[in-house]
């Protein structure tokens, strides 16, 4: 009781030195919308509840610079953000309430950790003096995201809280890009504290790499000028640093063959005499046969994922390896380097070049004459007998677009099938969920791409299953009200494709719990009401009127459903934990 | 890295060539001693010791004190661990927004100290014998009642090891240690 009596006490005294000061004081939830606007924050995807309330109420009232898209289920507000971050290079905005709100967040979250996407995610959090206490609502929300985050920050003092949402973005953004959740408790909303959004922030901790180091550099060159079989191996990391222009340039002057991962992909033109395509457990064959024969392997901002290494003992026998990244946590993680280069791959690049000897395709005839061997022996193709086949569909979207389109994959067959039979020349064009393999991420994740393109811009694809797309199927409808022209597509092959093709594989047939037929939807009944045009294709012939009848479309999504054969499968294959060398290919598959 | 395990890798390539894979074979397990300086900051404890949970590595002791900085603490912590692994963990540990240093302590030469309060059940009869024992450790005796006494001892994690090894004989009835801390020796004289 003598505690109740103490803030009664207090609080008269407190409000009214607070009215003194004036003007200058303005509540939690303007300071952080004054801040997002000072970060130059663009769009917001974001769910309101009663922790975030009165940041909803602000906004009503200020009319904030940025935009906000109400999403219709949390999770796609993340993927939505990672969308936009991942296609415009800047960071992704989430704001939601305490609770179940942002526990339907952590997917997302999760998404972007493994993916390295920039992303600061606002949750609500019940007020300071009942966290503890299983208030309504409330979830330990840094304890849930501790280990999915690049950072977390609890606000508990509202006259820090311009500082945090500034470090928030800065460490989101920076080095190796994440996501930082900031929890808002609700007092700290309501509570006052003067504005003022710093210009800068340091952080002590907190530091991430630049140039590499002159003499590894310089090693580094020396092994590529003396080898005689390099090769390329790009990750995501060059994409983040923008170091595409960098690598590309490089890979020509010392004519070296290029293998990107799945987030590699768009780092080098892949219609590039020298580009040898994706590696990986459903990379080319000629990919992989390289992998297994080069004397260098020349590794860019990639992490040596166990989906492009397979059994990592075997993988790259005969390679010395340079590897370069900006994460020190990543360098010689999976496999020891030879030389080591921390650094923005970017700059590495920069500083490379001029170490490293020009070289003629004529003077490395060999490796690039083997190399064109293998990509004779065993081309990215497909059966063409009349069925619908998913491969076909994607060649016809790259023919539409002439690789002018940023395609959005989801999980499964469709996202191998999308990485492999498009043509990636630019990056920031493929953009999927890679490292957790979230179902359910295209099409939301598209709509953050849409948000992030002006009139104009090439089209955004998602590419989607039958299952993963009924997993946020619902931010169809915030497509639609906000007129953006998705081309939705939907590789309608009833099962849970991916799956059933490892349990034809490896589970001797046994199909169990893969078959969609019974819950699926008409889908083209479903994308009308949620107010999109919609289209069904069952036959080959009628591919090509389908996509020009979906491009027609400008004003809202448009859902294409393909009904494909339900038995293709996506080769070559490094079945799980194998070696490379043990690669099936669909011909190999015919034989058996 | 001083000492540093062969990874996958490695040993398969060291096997291909007919090289042999060293003393130390592949898994080599050894005891490290890591300090680091942290923010004092809610959570920076929390995601450290995330750090090792999350690989299976068990802390077998966490010591955390103010450093000279009073916004910061230091932590010691002790683990086992594969080396390689544990260089791993060291990258992750830095790479914390929270973290300012890490230090693998194990590699240089160094000063480990642990305290340790041990009470024992000692009737009036028993005291000399038991002083005399706990008087060559330099243990003090910080509480007494009729039938027990209880006492501070400080040093190397081995003393305090042989210390209560000694306190065996008679009926301990309850022992608290601080875990370690430690910090680099300095070798003004080193030639
Ligand atoms: C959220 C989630 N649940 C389960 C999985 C496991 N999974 C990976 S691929 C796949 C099948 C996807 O089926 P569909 O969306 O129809 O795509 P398809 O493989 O048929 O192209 C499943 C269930 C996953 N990656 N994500
Ligand atoms: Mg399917």
């Amino acid at each position: 009781m003598q505690t109740e009596f103490d803030v009664q006490k207090k609080s008269p005294t407190q409000s009214s030195s607070a009215d003194q000061v004036g003007q200058g004081l303005v509540t939690g939830a303007e300071i952080l919308i004054r801040s997002l606007e000072a970060e130059g924050v663009e769009i917001v995807f974001g769910y309101p509840g009663g922790a975030v309330i009165g940041i909803y109420d602000t906004m009503h009232r200020l009319k904030p610079a940025f935009k906000h898209v109400l999403v219709r289920h949390e999770q796609g507000g993340t993927h939505a953000a990672e969308g936009y971050a991942k296609s415009t290079g800047k960071v992704g905005t989430v704001l939601v309430t305490s609770g179940p709100g942002a526990t339907n967040c952590v997917t997302g979250i999760a998404d972007a950790y493994m993916d390295s996407i920039p992303m600061v995610v606002f949750t609500g959090q019940v007020p300071t003096k009942l966290i503890g206490n299983d208030a309504f609502q409330e979830c330990d929300m840094i304890g849930v995201t501790r280990s999915i985050t690049k950072h977390s920050f609890l606000v508990r003092n509202v006259a820090e809280l311009a500082e945090t949402v500034k470090k928030a973005y800065y460490i989101a953004g920076t080095g190796r890009p994440g996501p930082v959740v900031v929890d808002l408790p609700k007092d700290m909303l309501m509570a006052k504290a003067p504005f003022h959004y710093p210009k800068s922030v340091s952080i002590r901790g907190y530091s991430f790499a630049g140039k590499g180091n002159r003499k590894q550099i310089q090693k580094a060159a020396e092994l590529i000028n003396a080898a005689e079989k390099p090769l390329f191996y790009v990750g995501g990391g060059t994409i983040i640093s923008d170091a595409a222009v960098e690598l590309t340039r490089l890979a020509r002057k010392a004519n070296i063959p290029v293998t990107t991962t799945l987030h590699g992909l768009g780092s080098f033109p892949e219609n590039d005499p020298l580009s040898v395509g994706m590696l990986g457990m459903h990379g080319t064959w000629f990919a992989n046969k390289s992998v297994q024969n080069t004397d260098l392997l020349i590794a860019v901002g990639a992490r040596f994922d166990d989906r492009v290494t397979g059994k990592i003992e075997a993988w790259a026998p005969h390679a010395k390896i340079i590897h370069m990244d900006i994460d020190p946590a990543c360098i010689s993680k999976n496999v020891p380097a030879d030389c080591p280069i921390l650094g923005d791959v970017k700059l590495v690049l920069k500083d490379l070049e001029p170490l490293v000897e020009a070289r003629s395709a004529a003077s490395r005839k060999s490796w690039l004459e083997q190399i064109d061997v293998w990509k004779a022996e065993c081309p990215m193709d497909f059966k063409r007998d009349g069925k619908l086949r998913p491969q076909e569909i994607i060649r016809a979207l790259r023919d539409k677009t002439g690789g002018n389109a940023t395609v959005v994959t989801d999980v499964g067959q469709n996202q191998m099938w999308g990485a492999q039979f498009f043509t990636y020349v630019q990056p920031r064009t493929h953009i999927t969920s890679g490292g957790l393999g979230t179902m359910g991420f295209s099409l939301p994740a598209a709509m953050g791409v849409a948000f992030g393109k002006k009139p104009g811009d090439s089209p955004v694809i998602s590419i989607n299953g039958d299952g993963g797309v009924m997993m946020n199927i619902q931010e169809l409808g915030v497509a639609a009200a906000h007129k953006l022209p998705l081309k939705v597509v939907i590789l309608n092959n009833s099962y849970l494709g991916m799956v059933r093709q490892w349990q034809e594989l490896f589970h001797e047939e046994r199909y169990s719990h893969t078959d969609l037929a019974p819950t699926n939807p008409d889908f083209i009944v479903l994308a009308k009401a949620f107010g999109c045009e919609a289209i069904r294709c069952d036959k080959p012939e009628d591919i090509q009127a389908t996509i020009d009848a979906a491009w027609e479309v400008t004003d809202r999504p448009v859902v294409m459903e393909f009904v494909v054969v339900m038995e293709e499968k996506v080769f070559p294959m490094v079945p799980s934990g194998a070696t490379t060398d043990e690669m099936i290919t669909a011909s190999s598959e015919d034989i058996a | 890295m001083t000492q540093q395990t062969l990874t996958p890798q490695q040993v398969y390539r060291k096997q291909a060539a007919g090289e042999a894979l060293g003393p130390d074979g592949n898994d080599v397990q050894h005891r490290h001693v890591l300090t680091v300086l942290v923010e004092n900051s809610l959570g920076a404890l929390n995601r450290v010791a995330n750090l090792f949970s999350q690989r299976g590595f068990n802390l077998e002791s966490v010591s955390v004190g103010e450093a000279k900085d009073p916004q910061l603490r230091r932590m010691t912590l002790v683990t086992t661990g594969n080396d390689r692994i544990i260089a791993q963990v060291i990258r992750q540990l830095n790479a914390l927004i929270d973290t300012l240093e890490v230090e693998d302590v194990t590699a240089y030469d160094h000063i480990e100290r642990e305290l340790c309060l041990v009470q024992v059940r000692c009737s009036a009869t028993e005291r000399h014998a038991l002083t005399s024992v706990v008087d060559i450790f330099r243990a003090t005796v910080v509480n007494i009642t009729p039938d027990s006494l209880t006492f501070e001892v400080t040093g190397p994690p081995t003393k305090i090891n042989a210390f209560i090894g000694m306190m065996r004989d008679y009926e301990v009835l309850e022992v608290a240690r601080s875990g370690r801390v430690a910090m680099r020796r300095e070798l003004a004289f080193e030639h």
